[in-house]
């Protein structure tokens, strides 16, 4: 009881003693006239200082002319030779960041300091300078400056090193000059000296690898004192092994090097080369388990900082190799109680990602103690990651989803409880024994949901979902509950979800229809006029009778225009006499945001957009696709391929390659930018040169009228291929338009253009683009109920391989199957191991693949046998054609 | 990645998140004064409660990592991008927060830091130089702080009488306060 005494007697002498209490800047401004004493006083100008930079500090901002005022009376301080009041001096130049005009005067006083005898003159007029010149000045002190990089002062030395990296970002070409110096002093005896001096030598070479690769390669074998230092030539080495690229042939350059600085004295220079052995491209568990072993020890120091930045690093190594992780699991456990949150929440979602099936529920126990005492942002992390988890051992979802509707029910905020019901809905959508109980758990939510998004959100996706359940009259009066208790909003939603029920299951029609009627009285208007068109459209007198299709297309098909177009279309429509026709609304997708959205977020949408991932980008292209009349008549898109690059980056014209499958056509969808504003181009359309690509012939072409800078535009082609036949083939592929010139001020294009080519590069069609990844939940049960009847086994040498991992990985690639059950990660060092894919052959056609690998220890040959099931012996044999082929 | 480790504010708060001393090395982040302002009272709010005054702790935020440290009525924070190494971030926190220590005699408070502020900001000054890391080690960096005496090249008959006087009466002073 005696502490809040305490604390206000605190609080009294705080601001008692405070030198700064009722400090204005005026005053001040009028204090900062002794600068201008013929009789300096060191101490009390430097008094007036500190109180000037104090409210800089603050946050006061000086007006132009009060700047200028305080700059020029500053300068007269250099007659003092008060060390003290001088460093003073220099720190409030700099604050000030004097315009040019106004450098000048104090350029000479800096030069002398520059070169007097005071080491500590020398190092901040150095600073000072560099900070606050430009360009023209620099030439004239380039010569002190070298000095100085060499100066046998370490301080001085670093003030110059420190500022070349300051200069080289705005004067390259002069700070480049220097290298001689740099190089010297990277051999200081001086520790933060070599470590200046490093960075600079590398920002000077940074362009040019050979150069870079030489450093690294002299460094490595050198004597690298300082622990920055050392850092920084981890991640010089990481570059340099990254760029080399080559990974297949033997053992990876430097990687000895990044091992030995994990036994280095400096814990960060530990941590250092053990982040970069796990961020190495290709990385293999014998490459990952030093580093995974010192980080492991990491996990149990007594300091957060060294656990929280383990723990964050295995987080980011167990998304991509959870095998190596398992074996810090039992730290990891320990961590879920750390007084540090950040850490626990890191240490859960790790250990989400290793765990195997048998410890799911004893890892739920252990987090449904840890939930209620940490913020919603960690809250968030841990549901996404319950989220994965659920999704890669599907026969969990019980404890899982149970462990999703128990906090569902607790206090949260809106982002934590969107998060939770997207995950509810993600599992119900991807998992159908998941079904029934989320759905009744999502409708137990919206009896008590203070959130009107969710609620209309959790109704729309209840109208969809509902009706296909074994029992659909179960959810009747959750939904029209909401009619009785909720927000105008939401009884407009629940009117809509009801007569979905109505429309989609003929037994509830009677019943619907009442309750429909009810809603007819409703204070809203809204609601009234969903339940008065419902009523209307779905006819039949609420009698059982099926709904006409023709009414089902109407209130719950797809408008098949996209939103956009149709809001720009409707703004634009005036009241008039005449109709608004849906008909007049452009199809065509303007901008080609598909691709490149997707790869930002790639994080699987919940509510907010339907299906999730792959499958929407397909509804995207597919809407896309039959807006083209030409293309119309091709059937259904079987699989459009990730965006192929056919352009270097940063090239005049960027364009990259869609393939769209269909039955029994291609459609190439070239996504085309322009980077140049001085060019607008027209008539684009890329000529393909097919002689590679034998089964293929074009039929259809739609080129691209034009091209203005920035704005992506889209051309097409299609080819005609045998029906169900996964044709492969090469296509050359050269972009043909016109060139006109635009004006940069205006913005218009000249009248006459100019034809003109840009090779691409070439494109290929294989047997991987015929196959759809589509998961199964339960590989044993989908292989056994396919049976034996198209069974296709067969054995195969791959060659001698680096390991397993690398094997697998080709043949996944080879035949563009989803691997399942997380089979596509190999134990480290284990000499056999079996991976299983399926997957949609073109035909729709369900394939499921085994794979059995064995590697010799000693040769490194790798032998696989492939055991192939499908609904088709065609097709089962086309999958042993790809891989004997490939 | 392969770019030179950096600093992106440094910043010394009192036990109510006002600023004592703050140097932001990153305007690209927070441009404003405001926009400062709202991100020291986030850290500060975010941090208060934890226990960071025997060892450094450590939080991720707003896409920065933010080690930090309290002693007495003062918050020591260092922020670094979310890809900067954590011990290098946790070496320069306990360069500054050792250096403070020295420079005010191990009385670490507030009214002290005030009393001294230009000894603060000069510390500052020595640790980092526009986000680059200038010295770690805590001696270093105090004793380039502390060489406060008259320049060894003047003169003695330069100093006038009052200067002197100052100087002794100062020297007094710091005496009699101890």
């Amino acid at each position: 009881m005696a502490q809040p005494l305490v604390k206000k007697d605190d609080d009294r002498d705080d601001e008692e003693y405070s030198p700064f209490l009722g400090i204005e800047k005026g005053a001040v401004l009028q204090e900062a006239r002794v600068f201008n004493d013929p009789q300096l006083d060191a101490r009390r100008c430097s008094q007036v200082i500190t109180k000037l930079l104090y409210l800089l500090n603050q946050g006061e901002s000086f007006t132009k002319v009060e700047a200028t005022e305080v700059f020029f009376s500053v300068t007269k301080l250099f007659q003092s030779r008060d060390i003290g009041l001088r460093r003073m001096v220099y720190l409030i130049i700099k604050e000030l960041s004097p315009s040019a005009d106004e450098v000048i005067i104090v350029t000479s006083s800096l030069m002398k300091d520059m070169n007097s005898k005071t080491d500590m003159y020398r190092a901040n007029a150095i600073r000072v300078l560099c900070r606050i010149t430009d360009g023209t000045l620099l030439t004239q002190i380039e010569r002190y400056l070298k000095q100085a990089i060499v100066d046998k002062n370490p301080v001085v030395a670093s003030a110059a090193l420190v500022s070349g990296i300051h200069l080289l970002q705005t004067n390259p070409e002069i700070v480049k000059r220097w290298s001689n110096e740099v190089q010297d002093a990277v051999q200081s005896r001086a520790a933060l000296v070599q470590f200046h001096a490093v960075a600079l030598l590398h920002q000077i070479r940074q362009n040019d690898r050979l150069a870079v690769s030489k450093l690294v390669t002299s460094l490595t074998r050198g004597t690298v004192r300082s622990p920055l230092a050392q850092c920084l030539l981890i991640r010089y080495t990481s570059q340099v092994i990254r760029e080399s690229g080559n990974v297949q042939t033997g053992d990876r350059p430097f990687y000895d090097y990044l091992e030995g600085c994990l036994r280095h004295k400096s814990e960060m220079v530990i941590f250092e080369a053990a982040r970069a052995i796990t961020e190495l491209h290709g990385v293999t568990p014998r490459e990952l388990t030093p580093a995974i072993t010192v980080l492991q020890l990491f996990l149990s120091s007594s300091k957060p900082v060294l656990r929280f930045a383990a723990v964050r690093t295995l987080n980011k190594v167990a998304m991509t190799h959870p095998v190596p992780v398992t074996n810090c699991n039992i730290d990891m456990e320990s961590l879920i109680s750390d007084q540090n949150r950040s850490i626990a929440t890191l240490a859960i979602t790790t250990l989400l990602k290793t765990g195997n099936e048998s410890s799911v529920d004893r890892l739920m126990k252990q987090i449904t103690n840890f939930m209620s005492d940490i913020a919603d942002e960690f809250k968030i992390v841990v549901v996404e990651a319950i989220r994965s988890l659920c999704l890669k051992f599907p026969l969990k979802f019980r404890a899982l989803m149970n462990f999703l509707s128990n906090i569902l029910r607790e206090e949260g905020g809106f982002e934590y409880k969107k998060a939770i019901v997207d995950s509810i809905v993600i599992l119900i959508r991807d998992i159908p024994d998941a079904k029934e109980s989320g759905l009744l758990h999502l409708c137990e939510f919206i009896e008590d949901c203070e959130f009107t998004y969710l609620s209309t959100q959790i109704l729309h996706f209840l109208g969809i979902e509902g009706p296909k359940t074994s029992d659909p009259s179960k959810y009747i009066r959750y939904i029209y509950n909401r009619v009785h208790l909720e927000n105008a909003t939401v009884r407009a939603s629940a009117v809509s979800t009801l007569a979905k029920f109505g429309a989609l299951v003929d037994s509830l029609k009677p019943r619907v229809f009442i309750l429909l009627r009810r809603c007819l009285f409703d204070s809203d208007d809204e609601v009234r006029d969903r339940a008065t068109l419902y009523l209307n459209t779905l006819g039949g007198d609420g009698s059982v009778v099926e709904t006409d299709n023709d009414v089902k297309d109407f209130l719950f098909g797809s408008l098949d225009v996209p939103l956009v177009n149709l809001e720009a279309s409707l703004k634009n429509y005036e009241a008039s006499e005449e109709p608004f026709d849906i008909k007049s609304v452009p199809k065509e997708v303007k901008s080609q945001p598909l691709a490149e959205k997707k790869a930002q977020s790639k994080k699987p949408t919940g509510l907010g957009a339907p299906p999730t991932g792959p499958a929407s980008t397909v509804d995207a292209y597919e809407t896309l696709l039959s807006s083209i009349p030409e293309f119309s008549n091709f059937g259904k898109l079987f699989k459009s391929s990730a965006p192929v690059e056919l352009t270097e980056p940063e090239t005049e014209y960027a364009v990259n390659v869609v393939k769209h499958i269909f039955d029994s056509h291609v459609v190439f969808q070239y996504n085309c930018t322009n980077t140049i504003p001085e060019q607008l181009l027209e008539d684009v359309i890329v000529v393909v040169d097919a002689s590679e690509a034998e089964e293929f012939s074009e039929v259809a072409s739609r080129s691209l009228r034009s091209l203005p800078y920035d704005t992506p535009g889209q051309t097409f082609l299609a080819f005609e291929k045998p029906e169900g036949v996964p044709a492969v083939g090469k296509f050359t592929n050269l972009l043909r338009f016109i060139v006109k010139e635009v004006d940069p001020t205006t913005g218009e294009a000249e009248e006459d253009g100019v034809e003109d080519e840009y090779q691409l590069e070439d494109l290929e069609v294989v047997a991987a683009d015929y196959i759809l990844k589509v998961p199964v939940f339960n590989f044993k049960n989908a292989w056994e109920s396919m049976g034996a009847d198209f069974e296709r086994v067969d054995e195969y040498g791959l060659g001698p391989r680096e390991n397993l991992t690398e094997a697998v990985n080709a043949v996944i690639s080879l035949l563009g199957m989803q691997p399942c059950e997380g089979t596509e990660v190999v134990a480290s060092n284990s000499r056999s191991h079996t991976c299983v894919l399926s997957g949609v052959y073109i035909g729709n056609v369900k394939v499921l693949v085994r794979l059995l690998f064995g590697i010799d220890s000693s040769s490194k040959e790798v032998a696989m046998k492939l055991a192939v099931r499908s609904e088709d012996g065609a097709v089962s044999d086309a999958i042993h054609e790809i891989v004997a082929s490939g | 990645m392969e770019s030179c480790p950096s600093i992106k504010n440094i910043l010394l708060l009192d036990s109510e998140g006002k600023r004592v001393a703050v140097k932001y090395y990153s305007e690209e982040d927070w441009p404003t004064n405001t926009a400062k302002e709202s991100f020291e009272k986030a850290v500060f709010t975010k941090t208060q409660k934890t226990n960071a005054r025997t060892e450094a702790e450590i939080a991720m935020f707003e896409g920065t990592i933010v080690v930090y440290k309290f002693v007495q009525d003062l918050h020591f924070f260092v922020t670094g991008g979310e890809n900067e190494n954590e011990l290098i971030l946790a070496t320069v926190l306990q360069g500054f927060f050792d250096a403070v220590g020295i420079l005010l005699r191990g009385n670490v408070d507030k009214k002290e830091a005030l009393e001294n502020l230009d000894l603060i900001l000069l510390c500052l000054d020595e640790i980092v130089d526009g986000g680059i890391i200038l010295e770690t080690d805590s001696n270093v960096i105090a004793s380039k702080v502390a060489s406060h005496s008259i320049d060894a090249g003047a003169p003695l008959s330069e100093q006038t009488i009052s200067q002197a006087l100052a100087t002794a009466r100062e020297h007094l002073a710091r005496q009699l306060l101890k």
